[in-house]
């Protein structure tokens, strides 16, 4: 815990002068939001009771799944309603290995990333040929029919049929001095930053170009060579691989999957979450995974007849004021206060 | 002071055993979570939105009962602060509800919590952590497991009994006939068709149709139809209220006349067989535990006409054609009684071991003869129910009680 | 054989249902280009509404036209106050905009009307049409206004100047501007209209699948199938697709083996998805070229 403290403590006081430089140096002003942002998240468990801890560790994954969703549609432009099957095979493969051969929940993760990427990667080759609308259908069609499969007579054995798997949940490892709360806390936060680092590189990188180059206009970036077919499966495959890696967390957390929890509503939720926290950003997508776990809670206690009404009056009123989200409403705060600075 | 009293009592809970034993004798009161000298905190999930909120019926009633319960001057001198959360019909929230109402609002024990996928997500958590999950509000058969699962108790007859009862009745009054079965694919669907199949034994290959289907349908009208194209004269259909309806609809339409059976899920006259048309619903044969409030024969039973004061009082403008209505407040007089049992003894343990003791007790709103009885062994407090056929204007009960065979 | 001619029937009878959703999806789509994600429960608030009146002692015809005339202005209105402040941002922010719009009127119609189904009458009664009742004189009214209202919608488009310039205004706004059409309302116009289509549907399809708050769920997802089946610019290709799913849903539920039954819409969505392959904008749409 001491490694932790000093490192808070560092930044701390450097923050007043960073936050001088950022201002006018953008690359660095990130850097230390990074590092603070990190260093408050891991401080947060020491002093949260672990309900709160609980529903922290749901925000992130909830923020890993939509950032799966972020790399199909706000990198590479493509359109999802399906993502609840992706974040259900890997919330059904973390289940049955676990349960069912008895195998360690961190081998769960990159197994259930890796089914999701060949799921994903296959239900690419036909979305070649939709777009917008009807890629919408497609996919739909997909999330429609997970439920159906999961509930499917045959697979019972696996699946637990409409029962669903019960699973255990982990205690932490090399006799920490932490609860069981605290520690998938970590677990999944350290599985975020991997996963948030990877995307970013992604993004940076000649083929995170590619792919948003085709988002951008498609005719062009085949113009150019980019071999538009292979990287828009392969960006179904990547999306699929996070939101079932997502999935994973998501079982074991939550220790049970039931077909009832992969409903297509869970694919809404994704987007209404890509949206608030912006397209196509990567911290807007924690923003996205605090919007769709809290503000049906402060929805329903505002009223519980009315729940609906006033859930979808804040959604509302949240696209009202920031049509991009909350990543489009940081940048404008962001740019007014560097023109403030300039005059 | 009560906040220590409470703590050393959990801390030293294990050696007071004996104590906890003899409640009457300990001068002091022992409270467990949630519990002070004026209130009782209890906990309840319901889906208040989402594609499930039809059910909210029963959540809002049953908070509705404790209100009434607190006007009337609480429990043992305690008010119940009934605290009822939104869960959507989704496990993981319906997880993450119940962990806010056991770790952030304490509460002594749930009530009610409704839906089997959304009890199946708390039922372990529940159970380690030791807090009564009692009355859950689903017909599964698991919730009857007092070695495995000794914190939980479910309240209605289950499903699968309901699914023998009426293959016992099939095999008595048509032993050779064809069987088509509606039921919706999902966790009570399914546990229908098992108690039937199980029921049925070595005849169970006289179900010929068994056709289901999605909450999403449209309509029904596709699987009546193979139905009665494929011969059946015996239809059971354990659809909810909306199908049901156009089940029978669509089968008087087309000139299906089988022996129509149609589960408790379904029977409303109000909420299904009006809706369907009475001359339609003639001769449709049901089973019973409790009573249809839109049966006209209740007009002049005292249970009814609490239950119709109780509406009108607590929650105006409700719809009474809804069983969901009934249930909440038949769940609620249950508890009630619990916590009347436990005294000032108000521990969690105390409150397990009263719900495994109630001894032919009856709520109003319970067919006339049917009692509630649980022991240490046997955590299925509703077991009974009766059958009744639909005479084009009320239900008929005919024939003696009837005991599931299902755990 | 007769199961097969039986289950085409209930197919078509079923089909009209969707049709008549995929006709108001299809309106929708030809004014403002994208869909509307709220346009079932705006249709279910509709029929609520004639609910109402019939229920406050009003005759049907009169309900009917009352029910029309409001849900025009209702749509109108949303378009005014909920749309017109963001139709500037992304298609993906008005997508939630649709999904805030659903949560509130599923959730307002259940706390007025309550979750039990109710009934609501038919214009056309419920007699059996032909022998074995398998289409009765609802089912077949329902076609019947299908067709007819397809028909309206054709003279609409193609025979009057207003439906020319919807459907400029949708298809190419900074033109249609520059041309004179007042795009704005032109956008709300779509709205209402998509709107009172819908509560048509709404009422005639409460008759069959009952009146309760959830009644459109189900009905709008077939619909919207159907409609990207047939082609999103096509209201012929919308009721054709709409008549093609219910024919699919109830072969494969009758005569796939072994898991047909239990799989009936997978079946029919992964069929949609297979003709969608081979022609990608729908078997009647039109394929939309871009200048680069």
């Amino acid at each position: 815990m001491t490694m932790q403290t000093d490192e808070i403590a560092a930044p701390a006081q450097a923050a007043p002068a960073a936050l001088g430089r950022a201002m006018a140096r953008v690359p660095s002003g990130r850097a230390v939001a990074i590092v603070l942002a990190v260093c408050g998240a891991a401080v947060l468990p020491l002093v949260l009771q672990s309900f709160v801890i609980f529903q922290m560790t749901q925000v992130m994954i909830y923020a890993l799944a939509i950032l799966g969703l972020n790399i199909l549609t706000g990198y590479n432009g493509q359109f999802s309603l399906g993502h609840s099957a992706f974040y259900a095979i890997g919330a059904y493969c973390a289940a049955i290995m676990m349960s069912h051969w008895g195998i360690g929940y961190v081998w769960t993760l990159p197994a259930a990333g890796a089914l999701c990427f060949v799921v994903g990667f296959v239900f690419g080759v036909p979305s070649l040929r939709l777009q917008g609308l009807y890629l919408a259908l497609a996919t739909f069609a997909l999330a429609a029919a997970m439920p159906q499969i999961l509930k499917f007579h045959p697979f019972e054995h696996f699946t637990g049929g409409v029962q669903g798997i019960i699973i255990d949940k982990p205690d932490p490892p090399f006799g920490l001095p932490i609860d069981a709360d605290q520690w998938l806390y970590y677990f999944t936060l350290v599985v975020l930053l991997v996963m948030f680092a990877g995307a970013a590189s992604l993004a940076r990188s000649r083929s995170g170009r590619a792919i948003m180059a085709i988002r951008d206009n498609p005719t062009a970036a085949a113009a150019m060579g980019i071999n538009t077919a292979l990287y828009k499966t392969l960006t179904f495959g990547v999306s699929a691989f996070y939101t079932g890696v997502a999935g994973a967390l998501g079982a074991i957390v939550v220790q049970f999957v039931a077909p009832d929890s992969f409903s297509f509503f869970l694919s809404i939720s994704f987007l209404v979450g890509l949206v608030i926290g912006g397209v196509g950003s990567i911290p807007g997508c924690i923003v996205g995974g605090f919007f769709v776990l809290f503000v049906p809670n402060i929805a329903e206690s505002v009223s519980r007849g009315l729940a609906g009404v006033v859930y979808g009056v804040i959604m509302l009123l949240v696209i009202f004021v920031m049509p991009s989200g909350a990543a489009g409403l940081a940048r404008y705060v962001g740019e007014r206060a560097a023109r403030l600075r300039r005059s | 002071m009560k906040r220590i009293t409470r703590r050393t009592i959990l801390a030293a809970a294990p050696g007071l055993a004996a104590v906890v034993a003899m409640p009457a004798l300990a001068a002091g009161k022992q409270y467990g979570p949630g519990v002070t000298d004026t209130e009782i905190k209890i906990g309840n999930t319901g889906p208040y939105s989402g594609p499930a909120s039809s059910y909210s019926a029963i959540p809002k009633s049953l908070v509705a009962y404790w209100k009434m319960i607190n006007d009337q001057g609480g429990i043992n001198g305690r008010k119940i602060n009934c605290i009822s959360y939104d869960d959507a019909y989704s496990p993981p929230k319906t997880f993450e509800m119940v962990r806010k109402l056991v770790e952030q609002d304490h509460v002594l024990c749930t009530c009610g919590t409704l839906g089997t996928p959304t009890n199946s997500a708390i039922w372990h958590y529940m159970n380690q952590k030791k807090v009564p999950q009692l009355f859950v509000a689903t017909g599964a058969t698991k919730w009857n497991d007092p070695k495995g699962h000794p914190w939980t108790i479910g309240w209605q007859p289950n499903y699968q009994s309901e699914g023998r009862i009426y293959a016992t009745y099939v095999l008595r009054e048509k032993p050779d006939a064809k069987i088509g079965v509606l039921y919706q694919n999902d966790d009570f669907g399914k546990d229908y068709l098992k108690g039937l199949t199980d029921g049925l034994g070595a005849k169970k290959s006289q179900i010929k149709v068994a056709a289901s289907y999605e909450t999403t349908d449209p309509t029904v009208d596709s699987q009546v139809i193979a139905m009665k194209s494929a011969g059946c004269d015996v239809f059971v259909n354990t659809a909810i209220p909306k199908f049901a309806a156009q089940a029978i609809r669509k089968a008087a339409g087309i000139g299906w006349k089988p022996l129509h059976i149609l589960s408790s899920v379904g029977n409303s006259v109000g909420a299904t067989l009006k809706p369907a048309g009475l001359e339609a619903s003639k001769d449709i044969v049901s089973d019973f535990y409790l009573k249809d409030p839109t049966d006209p024969k209740w007009t002049n039973d005292s249970g009814f006409k609490w239950w119709s004061a109780f509406m009108d009082k607590y929650m105006p403008g409700a719809d009474k054609t809804d069983v969901g209505y009934v249930i909440g407040p038949s769940f609620g007089p249950t508890l009630a009684q619990v916590l009347k049992q436990c005294g000032d003894n108000l521990t969690r343990e105390n409150v397990m071991k009263q719900v495994a003791s109630l001894h032919n007790f009856t709520v109003p709103m319970l067919l006339p003869g049917i009692a509630i009885n649980t022991s240490p062994t046997d955590f299925a407090p509703v077991k009974q129910v009766q059958m009744a056929r639909f005479d084009g204007q009320r239900w008929q009960l005919f024939g003696g009680l009837l005991k599931g065979a299902v755990g | 054989m007769q199961l097969l001619l039986q289950q085409i029937l209930a197919g078509l009878a079923s089909g009209a249902i969707y049709a008549l959703m995929a006709l108001a999806v299809v309106m929708i789509y030809l004014a403002i280009d994208h869909l509307n994600f709220a346009q079932g429960e705006m249709a279910m608030f509709s029929t609520f509404i004639a609910w109402q009146l019939i229920q406050w002692g009003m005759p049907y015809w009169a309900a009917f036209v009352i029910v029309v005339i409001v849900s025009f202005i209702g749509g109108v209105a949303i378009e005014r106050i909920v749309f017109k402040p963001i139709h500037n941002a992304s298609i993906l922010a008005q997508l939630v905009a649709f999904i805030a719009l659903f949560t509130i009127i599923n959730s307002s119609a259940g706390q007025i009307w309550d979750f039990t189904i109710k009934s609501f009458p038919s214009p056309f009664g419920h007699k059996p049409l032909l022998s074995g009742g398998l289409i009765d004189t609802h089912q077949a009214g329902m076609i019947g206004v299908t067709i007819a209202m397809l028909g309206l919608l054709y003279l609409f488009f193609r025979g009057t100047r207003l439906g020319l310039a919807m459907r400029a205004a949708a298809a190419n706004p900074e033109s249609a501007r520059l041309v004179g059409i007042r795009v704005g309302w032109m956008t709300a116009l779509g709205w209402g209209m998509a709107a009172a289509i819908g509560a048509v549907a709404g009422m005639l399809i409460a008759p069959v699948v009952f009146l309760e708050p959830n009644m459109m769920l189900g009905v709008l997802l077939y619909g919207f199938a159907g409609a990207v089946l047939g082609g999103l610019t096509s209201p012929a290709g919308a009721v054709f697709g709409g008549f093609a799913v219910g024919i699919i849903e109830n072969l494969a539920g009758t005569y796939v083996p072994y898991f047909g039954r239990e799989m009936k819409l997978t079946i029919a969505l992964v069929v949609i998805v297979a003709v969608l392959m081979v022609r990608p904008t729908g078997v009647f749409g039109r394929r939309v070229v871009s200048r680069v």
